[in-house]
């Protein structure tokens, strides 16, 4: 490929200022993903808390008060502090590769929101040691509770702001390389299936993000000026709340699973060697998603008691999202469906993936229906769904695309044998956690509450010991990650046979510049 | 530390294990309904699971099909097909149909659990952090409902584990209501938003504060059937239970009978005067079941959150300043308004005990005439 040393002109500081003053997609992309690992790792301690807790009935570790902050913050860091950002940090690294551009459009911008990303963890992880302890009423952060809070309450609200600052300038950096910078003769029906979802991902943040912000910045005034929007004894309603915050919730669930179908539609192809079947289906099935996402969000509410045609509407909107999705999986069933398929990790991850998210989706469905959704919604049925297709979701796409793509990003192998310990473990964990919280939401258990009466005692210790299965099984990604950092077999320039994107065109580890000149796409 | 751990994570295995067996019949699906709407709730889930099995058949059989068979490592060759316009529009369709299908009897269950129209008898549910209140209106009457669980089961620090039946799923005061009758609830609460769930009816519903939604059950048998809050409340949300008896008719006439003479003699006590004495071990139960919850048992409270009481400079200043913060909460916190939730001997009780209780010492008494005279 073109000299690298041509740019030696151009002399970055070392140390610690290169990563601050960094401008480059590759360096800020590896910043987003371990900025996200620690994240992931701090939410997760936080989720095995809540599980020792509810190891037993009884109160053992945790306080009422303090398990609320867990559930809270658990949810709150793993959404925006670690699932979201390693998305953009995917973005970041893949896109300009993907799409032949020398690198994102706004490169300082770039570095602004990554670096506003540590400012809004601090917040929220002081906000543990302030007093009262850091908020507890739910990461949907409902009125009136929400507002009884103390101080951590204005410091979440702050660190929502930024992150959805961040979200929104990452977004626009985005939109605007994959319009603007695709190499010469990749048109829109060319580009890379993960290009396409991050896209449609990153218009969605666009419209989304700002909607939050309003949100929390009407409790934000609720709290401290008296204004009443959420409070009916000075003509507000609570509810209103519930439907802007929903409004920006449903997408945002999608926000963090199209760019997982566009890993796992990167990947499957790869190791099936064969082509992705029905390309031009999957682009309108992720943009028919993208728009439906926006007229389903009060089934998150259906028990609120809206009116009757309202509940009519929603469930209806939202069992038709179940066909598009229906589409992604049929095509990713036929794209394996005679292929040559090999099984390394990012395989591996890719159908557990696929087989996994399934359940999910077929619970969506389940919670589609009003007067099923009556008696499930808030229970730990929800938890499992919303667990299987975030974990076993968006999480094992992330896992797949770092396994796929760290070979690039390195220029070393990683230990296939660790890696497949890793997906056996953590397929194993999670089902053991996941799987039985169908059958307590069933049963009636509430999700939000540190104690529970005598029936769920079983399914509650088993799914505790699937958590502790889970959580230390990710210490061996960590393991995988630095020993292939530090050495290991040499990639070359494509390590996969089946592979055919732009990226493996490049050396391994890809140099510090690419595609100074744009490669030219047939 | 670790050892201990092992043995535990080991033993609850082993343990989960032989209740499984032990359980022939175990909670693997939702309760048995006791009521029209919870059955049809029932049976919509089990044809959506066998509509789901079907199609996890056809799609897992696929997968691990092509998974077997269509490896390298059996030396499968790669086909090149990537498109088929037909099997598209197939799957699309297809999938639409069937969930037009599923539509259809949903639809009619919403309309059927919507329907609250022609009760036989309504009653008004208030939720409260972290305790229901139910008010029989057409009966004058109404009553707080709160955990009875005692505080030694919640908090087995120690490992102890001798937890009732009940663990959690019982209250003082049940709501009582007759079989076989329509009943309307209204729903609405005072300070954050709770949700009245009672799996068994097949009812679940927000009750938000400043407004009122309304639902309905109508329960096929006597009996006793349990629920929790299902909506996050703050500190004590798992601690609020409710639990409805549904007697037969002449039972539950009885029971109303007993309420409306309670209800009839409490308002004839209303103006009496009582001793320092008296009023202090009364207002000590009313403190126990209203405000420890916050304030801690000996009124430590738990500092920034739930201020201490003990000590506190407003319980030993002038009363005044103390009856309005009780009686009218405090916007913007958690300290509910007491007002219109306790009778004005309670109010009286209840001063009249933080006043005199632990290391306050005002050493005055509170009679229910002054609050009676606060109330216009
Ligand atoms: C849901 C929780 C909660 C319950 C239940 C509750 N309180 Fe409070 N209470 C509070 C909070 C929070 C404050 C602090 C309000 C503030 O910030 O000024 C408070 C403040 C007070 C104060 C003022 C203390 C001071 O020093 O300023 C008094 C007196 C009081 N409560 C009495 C009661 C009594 C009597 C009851 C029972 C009938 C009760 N509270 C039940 C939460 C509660
Ligand atoms: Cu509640």
């Amino acid at each position: 490929m073109e000299a690298v040393h041509e740019h030696g002109h151009d002399h970055h500081p070392s140390g610690l200022m290169r990563w601050v003053t960094t401008t480059n997609h590759k360096d800020i992309g590896t910043l987003y993903l371990w900025f996200s690992l620690i994240m992931f790792f701090f939410a997760g301690s936080l989720a095995l808390g809540i599980r020792a807790e509810l190891f037993q009935p009884g109160l053992q570790f945790l306080q009422p008060h303090t398990f609320n902050q867990l559930t809270t913050m658990h949810g709150l860091i793993m959404v925006f502090g670690a699932i979201m950002p390693a998305f953009v940090g995917f973005a970041n690294w893949q896109v300009p590769l993907m799409i032949g551009a020398p690198d994102m459009a706004l490169p300082r911008m770039n570095n602004w929101s990554f670096w506003l990303l540590p400012v809004a963890a601090i917040l929220l992880i002081v906000s543990f040691f302030v007093p009262g302890g850091a908020a507890a009423g739910g990461w949907t952060m409902y009125p009136p509770l929400f507002i009884q809070g103390g101080i951590s309450g204005d410091m979440t609200i702050l660190a929502v702001h930024i992150l959805g600052i961040s979200s929104i300038m990452g977004s626009i950096n985005i939109i605007t390389t994959i319009m603007n910078m695709r190499a010469p003769g990749m048109t829109y029906m060319k580009m890379p299936l993960f290009v396409w979802t991050w896209f449609i991902t990153a218009y969605l943040l666009v419209a989304v993000m700002p909607v939050l912000a309003g949100a929390v910045t009407m409790l934000l005034t609720d709290r401290h000026f008296d204004t009443h929007f959420f409070n009916a004894a000075g003509g507000g309603d609570p509810v209103m709340f519930q439907h802007i915050f929903w409004f920006f919730g449903h997408p945002e669930v999608y926000i963090m699973i199209l760019p997982a179908f566009g890993i796992v539609s990167t990947i499957i192809p790869t190791f099936a060697r064969k082509p992705l079947f029905g390309y031009a289906s999957m682009v309108y099935a992720t943009a028919s998603i993208a728009i439906l996402s926006f007229i389903v969000w009060a089934h998150h509410m259906y028990s609120v008691g809206m009116p009757t045609a309202a509940q009519l509407f929603f469930m209806y909107a939202t069992m038709l999202i179940a066909v598009p999705t229906g589409v992604k999986v049929f095509n990713w069933l036929a794209t394996m469906w005679q292929g040559a398929m090999t099984f390394e990790t990012p395989m591996l991850f890719a159908v557990g993936f696929v087989a996994l998210f399934t359940i999910g989706g077929f619970t969506g469905v389940v919670l589609a229906i009003v007067p099923v959704d009556i008696q499930l919604q808030d229970t730990y049925y929800v938890v499992a769904h919303f667990h299987y297709v975030l974990v076993s979701g968006s999480l094992f796409a992330l896992f797949a695309g770092a396994y796929y793509w760290l070979p690039k990003w390195t220029g070393h192998m990683y230990n296939e044998a660790m890696g497949k310990w890793h997906f056996w473990l953590s397929v194993i964990g999670f089902n053991i956690t996941f799987f039985p919280q169908h059958f307590l939401g069933l049963a009636g258990m509430p999700r939000r509450i540190p104690d529970y009466a005598l029936q769920f005692a079983d399914f509650n210790m088993i799914s505790s010991v699937g958590g502790f299965i889970f959580g230390t099984t990710q210490l061996l990604f960590l393991i995988v990650v630095i020993k292939c950092i530090r050495g290991g077999a040499s990639a070359g320039n494509k390590p996969w046979e089946g592979a055919d994107t732009l990226e493996w065109t490049i050396p391994s580890p890809a140099p510090y510049h690419t595609f100074a000149t744009p490669p030219v796409v047939k | 530390m670790m050892s201990n751990l092992i043995k535990k994570v080991g033993g609850g295995l082993a343990l989960a294990m032989y209740s499984m067996l032990a359980q022939a019949e175990y909670a693997l699906n939702l309760p048995q309904p006791a009521t029209e709407i919870a059955r049809q709730i029932f049976d919509l889930h089990t044809i959506t699971m066998w509509i789901i099995v079907g199609i996890a058949v056809v799609v897992y059989g696929a997968m691990f099909w092509s998974i077997l068979k269509h490896r390298k490592s059996v030396g499968h060759k790669a086909a090149n097909f990537h498109h088929n316009t037909m099997v598209e529009i197939v799957w699309t369709t297809i999938p639409l149909l069937i969930l037009i299908v599923m539509a259809y009897p949903a639809t009619k269950s919403v309309l059927a659990m919507r329907d609250t129209s022609n009760p036989d008898m309504t009653v008004k549910i208030t939720g409260y952090q972290w305790k229901w209140e139910y008010d029989y209106q057409q009966d004058g009457f109404k009553f707080m409902s709160v955990l009875s669980t005692p505080r030694e089961q919640l908090e087995n620090y120690n490992g102890k584990s001798d937890k009732g039946e009940n663990y959690l799923l019982e209250v003082d005061n049940p709501m009582v209501v007759p079989v076989g009758k329509k009943v309307r609830v209204l729903l609405t609460a005072s300070d954050v938003i709770h949700a009245w769930w009672v799996p068994e009816f097949g009812i679940k519903q927000d009750a938000i504060p400043g407004f009122i939604k309304d639902s309905w059950f109508k329960a096929d048998k006597a009996g006793i059937y349990r629920g929790q809050c299902a909506e996050l409340c703050g500190k004590d949300h798992g601690y609020m239970p409710i639990v409805v008896e549904v007697k037969e008719q002449a039972d539950y006439d009885k029971w109303l009978a007993e309420q409306k003479t309670k209800a009839a003699a409490a308002s004839k006590d209303a103006g009496k005067v009582y001793e320092l004495a008296e009023l202090k071990s009364m207002g000590e139960k009313v403190y126990a079941a209203n405000c420890a919850g916050c304030h801690q048992a000996k009124g430590e409270g738990m500092p920034p959150v739930f201020p201490a009481l003990d000590g506190s400079k407003m319980v030993n200043g002038p009363k005044q300043a103390q009856i309005d913060i009780v009686m009218n909460g405090k916007a913007g916190t958690a300290m509910p308004a007491f007002g219109n939730q306790m009778s004005d001997t309670d109010i009286a009780a209840v001063i009249t005990y933080t006043r005199n209780a632990w290391s306050n010492k005002a050493g005055d008494v509170t009679q229910s005439s002054e609050i009676k005279a606060l109330r216009k």
